[in-house]
């Protein structure tokens, strides 16, 4: 499923196309945030107000809004990276010659949403103690005879399934509409090389198809990136509130 | 295209669930990398422009709040004043109102003493005048009297007749002088 890698060419584990995807993302999003923060003013440029309305969607359309309180900046910076670093890795897909969604290969979907499992675990017991995983597990004003059935549920939806749903709910997604990109793009040329004539007008269906594929896909990217934010946002504050839910 | 395919499907064994270690790796050390620029940066930045934002717009709301209170403040002193200038205005009226017409009493009661005055004055004048006059006229009578009486007695008096032709005479005399005197 992997392509060859670039360096050295063609080797399977050497440096691959999507590694140096990875690299250009993190140098593209520095790039450009550090640009519209470099002259900051009271009243913005064009460059200064896309780059406000960027952070302003992490900062108080996710963070604020979902953790709130007075603590929702702490956890800005990591809210901020997760969706521009997997924003700009998925639109990768959407662009053409390039055509490659980095989380199509799961290795950085398990790491990123590793990194988010370790925190809200991080945040959870540094706010509550080791009380926190029985308030994690142990829902309040359940009936006791029903709680032998609903302790492993929590357990196993809150600590083994949230990770892994987290993680290839991305993968899945990216691995999906890219391949249903590729395959509408190899199944348009061979269509197209077909001798009938009929055969090679149904390519034009193809095309139609693709052309609104690629629109979904291309919606999807962006919807992913925010729904693993979103779902980090959530992972977070519930483990900041545990007591009270 | 159809060799990318081809060699997957050769390859064949690859579970995509499965993470190619070395990607991993790279996605971690990227990330790290981007976490580090913009916590360490673009955080920082942002916030900052928001604080001072957020800051200016409210002093600038403070000082709008001020000019609107000082403006009012000078509203409210002017008012004042032309009310106090309006009360000034009634209050020297009124004075000089009050003022003429005591002016106006004053000259009518100094004329009417004036008019006493002359009158009494005229009064007097008048008295004396008579007095003058009456004694004059005494003193013109008793001559007069004598005279007519030496006539009388100058004249014999031995008839009736004759005392009254000279009684007459005399006032005939009298008469003339009176006309003479009142031509």
């Amino acid at each position: 499923m992997h392509l060859p890698a670039i360096l050295p060419w063609g080797v399977a584990d050497g440096f691959s196309k999507q590694m140096l995807l990875v690299i250009l993302s993190v140098v593209i999003i520095a790039t450009f945030f550090l640009l519209a923060a470099r002259k900051q003013q009271l009243v913005p440029g064009k460059l200064q107000f896309a780059g406000e309305m960027a952070y302003g969607f992490v900062r108080n359309s996710i963070a604020k809004d979902i953790i709130g309180g007075k603590d929702f900046m702490k956890y800005v910076p990591l809210l901020f990276s997760l969706f521009f670093f997997i924003l700009v890795n998925n639109i990768y897909g959407a662009i053409p010659v390039i055509q490659l969604p980095s989380f199509s290969h799961v290795g950085g979907a398990y790491v990123l949403a590793g990194i988010v499992y370790v925190t809200w675990i991080a945040i959870g017991i540094k706010k509550n103690g080791l009380k926190y995983f029985k308030l994690a597990t142990v829902p309040s004003g359940v009936p006791v005879y029903i709680l032998p059935l609903i302790i492993p549920i929590e357990i196993i939806s809150n600590f083994l399934v949230r990770p892994v749903t987290h993680s290839l709910r991305l993968f899945a997604t990216m691995l999906a509409g890219h391949l249903i990109v590729m395959i509408a793009g190899s199944g348009i040329e061979f269509l197209i090389m077909q001798e009938n004539i009929l055969l090679k007008g149904t390519s034009l269906l193809v095309i139609a198809g693709a052309v609104a594929m690629y629109m979904l896909e291309a919606l999807i990217m962006a919807l992913q990136a925010y729904v693993f934010t979103l779902l980090t946002a959530i992972y977070i504050e519930g483990a900041l509130h545990a007591d009270s839910h | 295209m159809n060799q990318v395919i081809i060699s997957a499907a050769t390859e064949g064994e690859t579970n995509p669930l499965v993470p190619n270690v070395w990607e991993m790796g790279v996605v971690l050390v990227g990330f790290a990398v981007l976490m580090f620029i913009v916590v360490k940066f673009i955080v920082p930045m942002f916030e900052k422009t928001f604080a001072e934002r957020a800051e200016a717009i409210e002093g600038g709301i403070a000082k709008a709040e001020k000019a609107q209170a000082e403006a009012s403040a000078a509203l409210e002193e002017y008012k004042q004043q032309l009310t106090d200038a309006r009360a000034e205005a009634n209050r020297i009226r009124e004075e000089a109102r009050a003022e003429g017409a005591q002016i106006l009493a004053d000259l009518k009661e100094k004329a009417a003493s004036e008019s006493a005055r002359i009158t009494a004055q005229a009064h007097v004048q008048i008295e004396s005048e008579r007095q003058a006059a009456v004694v004059s006229l005494r003193s013109e009578v008793g001559t007069l009297a004598t005279t007519l009486a030496g006539r009388i007695v100058g004249e014999a008096l031995n008839d009736d007749e004759r005392s009254a032709r000279v009684v007459d005479r005399f006032l005939a005399d009298l008469e003339n002088q009176n006309a003479g005197a009142a031509k």
